[in-house]
């Protein structure tokens, strides 16, 4: 399992890397693995605001469906249209295809998320 | 893993051959053992093995065993020939379904009924509780019998070249016993997948013998996850989403598998009042524009009122489209009505279609 460093991580298996007030958002390797082949994002759309803990979205295998939380909040700037055409991406490279891009309201909600240390500790529960 | 589960005769070939292992009906089976689409498209394009060895068996013996199954079974089992398989209900007073099962005719006065897993000990207490007045003996085999699904285009080549019978003589929906290695094994030519395909029952020992057999000469092992996405594209309804104790047969547009003709069955008035009447609301197919995946539950609207919900739904695999099978409220049910399916926060276009979304591909 990858997990990359100096970037922030939430419970909900969703990592987030903030430049400036822009914060990107996608799913953990962890989580692309234990879903399988992703079909489908729901993605929010530009312009939504999003709120850190709540759900924005939704990723989606053949089986099941999968809430996506936002580690964040703020106002939505970009989505990853790729994702649109070629859901399956995310099984390529979880950290490479991000599925968001927010402008951040509080950027001190990056100190509630866990480092990449923690995250993985979690993952190995 | 919730305990209690109960673990079929192969489950640790499951395990040894890496599946992803999850509760189904109070057994621990096999979702998937590489993914959904792959095992899929095997059983569409080549064949595919299941282990459904969690379905149970129940055998009716005896004087009265035509006259019992008649009273139960809401199809009917009348002028048919030893080796003949129906698919049916059994249903309660109101209509209601206990369970839709695969009615086997050994003679007639003796039948071999297949039921869902998750419905055995419901089912066995149903049909001891309705045996009164009848001189049959009733006995649940499903600790006995293992069960395989070979199904896929390829499945009869491949069983008839490992077991070296002749199954190209059983025709669908029958089956045949043959004496194998001191036991009698059962093999029908039936399945879940809308494909062509044979199912196996036989004990422990024949069971993963026959297995190891199947998974040796290259046949991919299928899961449960594929067992649904498969039956689901042909139409077939799975108990607890299509058919349940609030939905009868005809709400499920399985109104052929009742036959009001018979002199008497248990949930007859209930169900002949109901399609002379005509039901409130029943099964259709519904199509959705876009990717967007409907699921199991979520609300069907027209002009932002719901009008039914999603039974089971998927993005067909063989066709890529996004699919689902609603129960709908009259009027809303007719083909080519436009809805809207609720997916969490929005709503997407969709219309009332068939509920076959992939043509069944049987060797009649």
């Amino acid at each position: 399992m990858k997990i990359i460093e100096n970037i922030r991580y939430a419970e909900s298996h969703e990592w987030v890397s903030l430049d400036g007030e822009i914060a990107t958002v996608g799913i953990t390797d962890y989580a692309q693995h234990a879903l399988g082949d992703i079909v489908y994002v729901d993605m929010p759309e530009v312009g939504d605001e999003v709120t850190a803990g709540e759900d924005f979205g939704a990723v989606e295998s053949v089986k099941a469906a999968s809430d996506l939380y936002s580690p964040v909040s703020g106002e939505v700037v970009e989505i990853n249209e790729a994702l649109e055409e070629e859901p399956g991406l995310i099984n390529q490279d979880a950290f490479a295809n991000w599925i968001m891009k927010v402008k951040v309201s509080d950027p001190s909600e990056l100190e509630d998320l866990l480092d990449a240390e923690a995250y993985a500790k979690i993952c190995e529960e | 893993m919730e305990e209690n589960l109960v673990k079929t005769c192969l489950h640790d070939r499951h395990v040894k051959l890496g599946a992803l292992m999850s509760p189904f009906g109070g057994f621990d089976m096999p979702i998937q053992y590489k993914d959904i689409p792959t095992e899929h498209n095997a059983v569409r394009n080549n064949v595919g093995v299941f282990d459904v060895s969690h379905m149970g068996e129940v055998r009716i013996s005896g004087e009265d065993a035509y006259r019992y199954v008649q009273h139960i079974f809401v199809n009917s089992v009348e002028g048919a020939a030893d080796g003949q398989i129906f698919y049916g209900m059994m249903c309660y007073d109101n209509g209601g379904t206990v369970d839709d099962l695969l009615v086997y005719k050994v003679n007639d006065k003796e039948y071999f009924l297949v039921i869902n897993a998750s419905n055995i000990d419901k089912d066995v207490k149903w049909i001891f509780d309705h045996a009164e007045g009848f001189n049959v003996n009733i006995e649940n085999q499903s600790p006995y019998y293992g069960e395989l699904a070979v199904q896929g285009p390829k499945a009869e080549e491949t069983l008839m070249r490992i077991l070296n019978l002749p199954l190209d003589e059983i025709a669908f929906y029958n089956f045949k016993t043959f004496h194998i290695d001191g036991e009698d094994v059962i093999i029908s030519r039936t399945g879940y997948t809308g494909e062509d395909g044979f199912e196996v029952y036989g004990s422990h020992e024949f069971t993963i013998r026959l297995w190891d057999k199947l998974i040796a000469d290259g046949v991919q092992p299928c899961g449960l996850g594929c067992r649904d996405t498969l039956r689901f594209e042909v139409g077939l309804p799975l108990y607890g989403d299509e058919l349940s104790a609030d939905i009868s047969p005809i709400e499920a547009s399985l109104s052929m598998f009742v036959k009001l003709d018979k002199d008497e069955f248990i949930g007859k008035e209930a169900l002949a009042l109901q399609k002379a009447e005509g039901v409130k609301r029943r099964i259709v197919g519904i199509e959705l524009e876009g990717n967007a995946i409907p699921r199991h539950g979520y609300p069907v609207e027209v002009n932002g009122e719901v009008v039914g919900e999603i039974t089971t739904g998927y993005r067909s695999i063989s066709t890529g489209k996004s699919v689902a099978m609603a129960m709908i409220n009259k009027p809303y049910d007719k083909l080519g009505t436009e809805v809207e399916v609720r997916i969490r926060k929005k709503t997407f276009p969709g219309r009332v279609v068939k509920k076959r979304f992939y043509e069944k591909n049987y060797k009649k």
